[in-house]
């Protein structure tokens, strides 16, 4: 599949709106219309539940934070050598790893995730030896298997983007680091590696936002995120629609910063003409 | 039991589940393939609004598309679901109809049209905008109405840079019905998960669900290949 699109879906840094380009009449219309839209949610619906939950909602957010930068590193370490095997790999990684990605992106998360939970979850303790390692008390849990999930998806998408980037380095360069007399390991840790990973950089900025908004679905598996804390909330309260819309809000605000930290460091990249 | 694993599980009749599954994975490739449908005349709509249409049409388009693309599909799918039947449902109220229960199947197509409608306008405006300029100048030139215009030039111009994109749309839509287990409607991850809860037998429910889905997928594209290679003809390939 093609690269660009993937990173086309997700929220990309030239997509959020410079603030000087807000001052137009009717936008201003626009922004008092929402303004006013937002008064009548906060004046009309009910939020005086808020700030009973506010301290479990905020440690909801840092556990879905937690999840997304564990689970991106984690898949990016993991896409690295998944991308170059299938680049310059013998058949006998090329293979496996082009299938583990085809399969992997070929099926949902969430199916990969239960499959985990409830499939592994199911089939450890029957083995004594697994029972009483000191594993044991983590496989209990279930926020190891979100991880797991999550990095191995991760790990695909980005696996197939760094075998794009990985391709894409001019052969030159290459050739110029042999020429200088870089050995292999020299020349993929101070040339490939870094010119496929710039390469990379917009698409990783999608990848890492699409990671964000599949990071509620540990949810499901009992880890207790933000989404599980106001899953509990619409629970206890019995309100529909109030706990939802402040998610979005939380997950619109995540999903804001995170971009804008990514435009932040690609701005740092030097680029020739740009 | 003499295997290790026990196949009849996955028998197509009464003891068996295989045929639940089957009739699951049904309901996922319906939903999947109204809500893609959905999608596209959304993001038809869309794209020409965001291209062509005023200053005020365009912001809202780009809230729209900016807050899906900002918020997890999950919470949209929740948010939609509930917000989308409630809202018909007051409506219906109104012109005296009374409330109707709307099936799960109309309203999964909504939730997945919805949000695909955010994808594929932003595809299909990329696609437009690669339509070189002097195509749709010279068929004005022609005096053709902007409607015929689009209908024989803008739209089938600007085909074989949508077809990728669409094309992965319709891997995430396929996908993203798995979401709608979570509000209780009955597609394959749900009903598989009912079946490994019975049975207990949890990997080779998963198992086969995967490979259904990684199923869907090969074949779509095997089917995607002979649509983008159609779409290309005539084009000269870039190497």
């Amino acid at each position: 599949m093609s690269n660009e699109t993937t990173h086309a879906l997700a929220l990309a840094p030239e997509d959020l709106p410079k603030a000087e380009s807000f001052f137009k009449p009717h936008r201003i219309v626009l922004i008092v219309l929402f303004g006013a839209l937002v008064t009548a949610i906060a004046l009309f619906m009910r939020w005086d539940w808020l700030p009973r939950y506010l301290p479990r909602l905020g440690t909801g957010i840092l556990v879905s934070l937690a999840m997304l930068f564990s689970t991106s590193i984690l898949g990016f370490l993991l896409a690295v050598p998944l991308g170059l095997a299938q680049v310059t790999g013998p058949w006998f990684l090329k293979g496996p790893a082009r299938l583990f990605c085809t399969v992997v992106r070929g099926t949902p998360l969430l199916l990969q995730l239960w499959l985990l939970y409830y499939g592994l979850g199911s089939l450890f303790p029957q083995f004594p030896a697994i029972r009483q390692s000191f594993l044991w008390p983590y496989l209990r849990e279930a926020w190891p298997y979100g991880v797991a999930a999550l990095t191995i998806s991760f790990a695909a998408y980005e696996g197939e983007v760094m075998r794009g980037a990985f391709a894409g380095v001019p052969q030159g360069e290459l050739e110029a680091a042999r020429a200088y007399g870089m050995g292999r390991w020299t020349l993929f840790r101070r040339i490939w590696l870094p010119r496929a990973v710039h390469r990379a950089l917009p698409t990783l900025t999608g990848e890492t936002v699409l990671q964000l908004k599949s990071t509620p679905l540990v949810a499901t598996i009992t880890v207790v995120d933000v989404y599980a804390v106001i899953s509990k909330v619409r629970q206890e309260t019995y309100l529909t629609y109030e706990p939802l819309l402040l998610l979005a809000l939380i997950y619109m605000c995540l999903t804001g910063l995170l971009v804008l930290a990514f435009r932040y460091f690609e701005n740092r990249i030097p680029t020739r003409g740009a | 039991m003499d295997s290790f694993v026990n196949w009849s599980l996955l028998a197509l009749s009464a003891p068996g589940w295989g045929g639940v599954l089957l009739q699951g994975f049904l309901r996922s490739i319906e939903i999947a393939l109204g809500g893609y449908a959905l999608g596209l005349l959304l993001g038809i709509g869309g794209a020409f609004g965001k291209l062509y249409g005023g200053p005020v049409l365009r912001d809202l388009l780009e809230c729209y598309t900016t807050v899906v693309r900002a918020v997890p599909e999950l919470v949209l799918i929740l948010l939609l679901y509930y917000a989308g039947t409630d809202l018909l449902n007051q409506l219906l109220g109104l012109v005296a109809i009374g409330p109707v229960d709307i099936s799960g199947l109309l309203a999964g197509i909504f939730v997945i049209g919805v949000v695909q409608g955010a994808y594929s306008t932003e595809v299909l405006r990329g696609a437009i905008k690669a339509v070189p300029a002097g195509q749709i100048e010279a068929a004005r030139a022609f005096g053709m109405s902007p409607a015929k215009v689009v209908r024989r030039i803008t739209l089938p111009a600007m085909l074989s840079h949508a077809i990728p994109g669409l094309a992965n749309l319709w891997l995430i839509a396929t996908k993203d019905t798995a979401l709608l287990a979570v509000v209780g409607f009955a597609e394959l991850t749900l009903v598989t998960r009912q079946a490994a809860g019975a049975t207990k037998a949890y990997f080779l429910f998963f198992c086969a669900a995967g490979a259904l889905y990684l199923a869907l997928t090969l074949v779509s594209n095997l089917f995607i290949g002979v649509i983008e290679r159609h779409a290309r003809r005539g084009l000269v390939e870039r190497r």
